[in-house]
């Protein structure tokens, strides 16, 4: 097995497993560990700025990449060409990466120089931002010669790098689909994937947490101590 | 109607001496732990002053409770889309150095230093870096006994609608003490924010808690609640509160800080409330309606119909006996001496208060003030404390209930005294007030003696009659935090893939001085 077989054919589903299993067993043993691990208490400032476009730009990358590379083909043929889904992908990739970017820029610096956050700051907590922002900057990157491609009306590399994942999803993975997309691509899905790997170990879990349940909730809880058996 | 029993609370500030043995009994037990250096489930504040966390009192600033919106009841911060939206980033989160940056002392220093001509400091240290702190700025008690110039704490939200630049001279001067704990509320603000459901009202006593596994930390509680008695513990992630020491009222003990007092301020007693009736006591469009609408819910615990629908409720029989005999209802309704504190918050809050009074004694025998027909007791409206700086505190600015019951407790020691100098009671006095002599005994034997079993009536939990659901506890170990047995100094050791605590709290242990 090849460097390009393992990590585009098995690392994928390595890293998806890893993600699975290690959320469930850390949800099922590890409640008191499940949580968001705001530091904004010990600084707040700039903090609206910073995190707000972070997680803007993050959820607008995932659910672009959910969207763009998942939908069937047919279905985006129905909306727009080829070329044209290309360049949604590159404009709409391009603004939330950058304010992913800036974000991340923003709390990695205030995470690695605020003596406050610093102090209170686990290994994983630098790293995690750190490796986002080392992904982000991977993706934005990507534009360079995604655009360049566009421009000459050249989708070949962006429906190998759909059908690569589509193929990974549908559990009939086939690494030779992307073996000649440019380098920068396949650092990229490296650094994405391993996202996936950490995510167990990280604060990221509390991205299953988004309590959209709030919304249909009455305001006040009641609870009783009292198991009433019938 | 549906009949909910409440633990409720009542401070009678009239006899708080400020000696913060409540917060250092409450700290001790409940909030020692890393992550918490900060957080003071009761606190006592200095009045008037801009309390813990700096002015928590000003909504306009912190956008705690509720207000009504277009008619509607709604969290003043905004409701359940702007939670969602604000998720990433909680706009009102107040910071560390609004409560204070937690220190301890180098002390091991004043041991250890090797001979020299200056005296060895301990210097502070921050609990949170870990490292030497230059400067204290703020603490949880910083304007103890009116410490710090007027202008400071003239920024106090009581003084609203006051001239308070008189009260700048030492001979108007006023003061009060005023501890403060999480109110319990019947309309928690922190329980409808929490967008993950983690917080809730406990229906067999009311007391607010914070599921530990269920909180994810979006820090909204913080924010929401008007009196800042949440805290978040930086260390866990997850939020804390006062628990109402649960597992002491569970076995009918008084919590830590109410049975500590040593004035004897702290009354705690059952009061039944009407659960269906909560938003029209929360709802009226005159804040200054508030302070009746809630008592208007608290039911009469001898009252046939009431005790009838209790047991219905499955309130016990013992928790409707400990409500006739209740301190809290008889000086919140029967008296009318205890108010809710800042019921414009419309949380509905449960810690209710009996304003202090302040004469001047000297003044007096001065013939300097006007006095009652005894020529002792002076006149409530002639007190050293502006009445309206009570009743913005504790009646939304309504001076009339203050008045009131400041003329009831007068009139109290006005005929004690009529008793132990002339032998009988003095009729007069008390029918100005509307007070019998009955009732004038119990008051004076409630608020001047003070018994442990006046003072404290709280029913056990009957816990031998729980019926619990074994399965949820599986797999649960008790009170640690996590899946450790404690979160102490053995919390991370042990190997696990997943975060555990951060490093240790940073307490300069080295007691004994170093080998020359």
């Amino acid at each position: 097995m090849t460097l390009h077989n393992f990590i585009f054919g098995a690392y994928p589903y390595l890293a998806g497993t890893i993600f699975i299993l290690g959320s469930w067993i850390r949800f099922d043993r590890e409640q008191y560990t499940w949580k968001a691990d705001s530091s904004q208490l010990l600084s707040n400032k700039n903090m609206r700025m910073a995190s707000n476009l972070f997680h803007v730009g993050i959820l607008g990358i995932f659910f672009g990449h959910m969207f763009g590379m998942l939908l069937p083909h047919a279905w985006w043929q129905m909306i727009a060409t080829d070329v044209q889904h290309q360049w949604i992908a590159i404009y709409a990739g391009g603004v939330f990466g950058i304010m992913c970017l800036i974000g991340a820029i923003m709390l990695f610096w205030r995470r690695i120089s605020n003596p406050r956050v610093k102090a209170v700051s686990r290994t994983r907590d630098t790293f995690i931002i750190g490796w986002l922002l080392v992904t982000v900057t991977l993706g934005l990157s990507t534009i360079f010669v995604s655009s360049g491609h566009a421009a000459h009306g050249d989708v070949s590399s962006m429906i190998a790098l759909t059908e690569w994942v589509k193929s990974v999803a549908t559990l009939s993975v086939n690494p030779n689909l992307i073996q000649d997309v440019s380098l920068i691509f396949k650092i990229h899905i490296f650094f994405g994937m391993t996202v996936f790997l950490v995510f167990p170990f990280t604060r990221l879990v509390h991205v299953w947490s988004i309590p959209l349940s709030y919304i249909t909730r009455p305001y006040q809880i009641v609870r009783t101590k009292h198991v009433r058996m019938n | 109607m549906k009949v909910r029993a409440q633990i409720a609370m009542v401070l009678n500030l009239d006899k708080c001496i400020g000696c913060h043995t409540c917060s250092v009994t409450c700290k001790n037990i409940w909030s020692n732990r890393k992550g918490v250096e900060y957080a003071w489930f009761n606190n006592v504040e200095s009045k008037p002053g801009i309390g813990y966390p700096k002015q928590w009192e000003d909504q306009d600033k912190w956008n705690g409770g509720w207000e009504k919106k277009n008619g509607k009841l709604e969290l003043k911060a905004g409701g359940r889309a702007s939670k969602l939206v604000n998720l990433f980033a909680n706009p009102d989160m107040p910071e560390i150095d609004d409560y204070y940056e937690p220190f301890d002392f180098d002390y091991p220093k004043l041991q250890n230093k090797s001979l020299s001509e200056a005296c060895p400091t301990a210097r502070p240290v921050s609990q949170i870096t870990g490292k030497p702190m230059e400067k204290i700025h703020w603490g949880p008690n910083w304007e103890d006994d009116l410490a710090g110039e007027f202008e400071a704490r003239a920024k106090d939200k009581n003084f609203e609608g006051i001239e308070k630049q008189m009260y700048k001279d030492f001979e108007n001067t006023f003061h009060m003490y005023l501890p403060r704990l999480c109110n319990h509320c019947l309309n928690p603000s922190c329980v409808a924010s929490c967008p993950s459901g983690a917080m809730y009202k406990r229906e067999e006593d009311g007391a607010v808690l914070i599921d530990q596994d269920k909180c994810r930390g979006w820090r909204m509680c913080v924010s929401a609640c008007p009196y800042k008695k949440i805290y978040y513990n930086w260390e866990s992630g997850k939020s804390e509160k006062c628990i109402m020491c649960y597992p002491r009222i569970e076995s009918g003990m008084p919590m830590a800080c109410a049975e500590s007092c040593v004035g004897r301020i702290r009354y705690v007693g059952v009061i039944l409330y009407d659960a269906d009736r909560i938003s029209d006591a929360a709802g009226p469009d005159d804040e200054q309606d508030l302070y009746q609408s809630q008592m208007d819910i608290f039911l009469d615990p001898n009252d046939p119909e009431v005790i009838k629908q209790a047991l219905a409720d499955e309130v016990p029989q013992s928790w409707i006996d400990a409500a006739q005999k209740s301190p809290v209802y008889k000086m919140a309704i029967d008296w009318k001496i205890a108010f809710p504190i800042h019921p414009e918050f419309r949380t509905l809050p449960m810690m209710w208060y009996v304003p202090p009074l302040s004469p001047v004694q000297s003044q007096i025998d001065q013939g300097n003030l006007p006095t009652e027909a005894d020529g002792v007791i002076p006149k409530s409206e002639a007190l050293r404390f502006p009445v309206k700086y009570l009743a913005n505190l504790l009646t939304a600015g309504d001076e009339a209930p203050i008045l009131s019951a400041l003329n009831r407790m007068l009139a109290m020691r006005s005929n004690q005294r009529t008793i132990a100098l002339e032998g009988h009671t003095n009729k007069e006095v008390l029918d100005q007030v509307g007070l019998s002599e009955e009732e004038a005994e119990e008051m004076y034997q409630m608020l001047g003696i003070a018994n442990y079993e006046d003072r404290f009536v709280i029913p056990t939990s009957h816990e031998e009659l729980r019926q619990e659901d074994p399965y949820a506890f599986q797999g649960q170990n008790g009170f640690a935090a996590g899946n450790t047995s404690s979160n102490g100094y053995d919390a991370s050791s042990g190997f696990t893939l997943f975060p555990s605590s951060r490093k240790k709290t940073v307490i300069p242990i080295s007691i004994v001085p170093p080998k020359k």
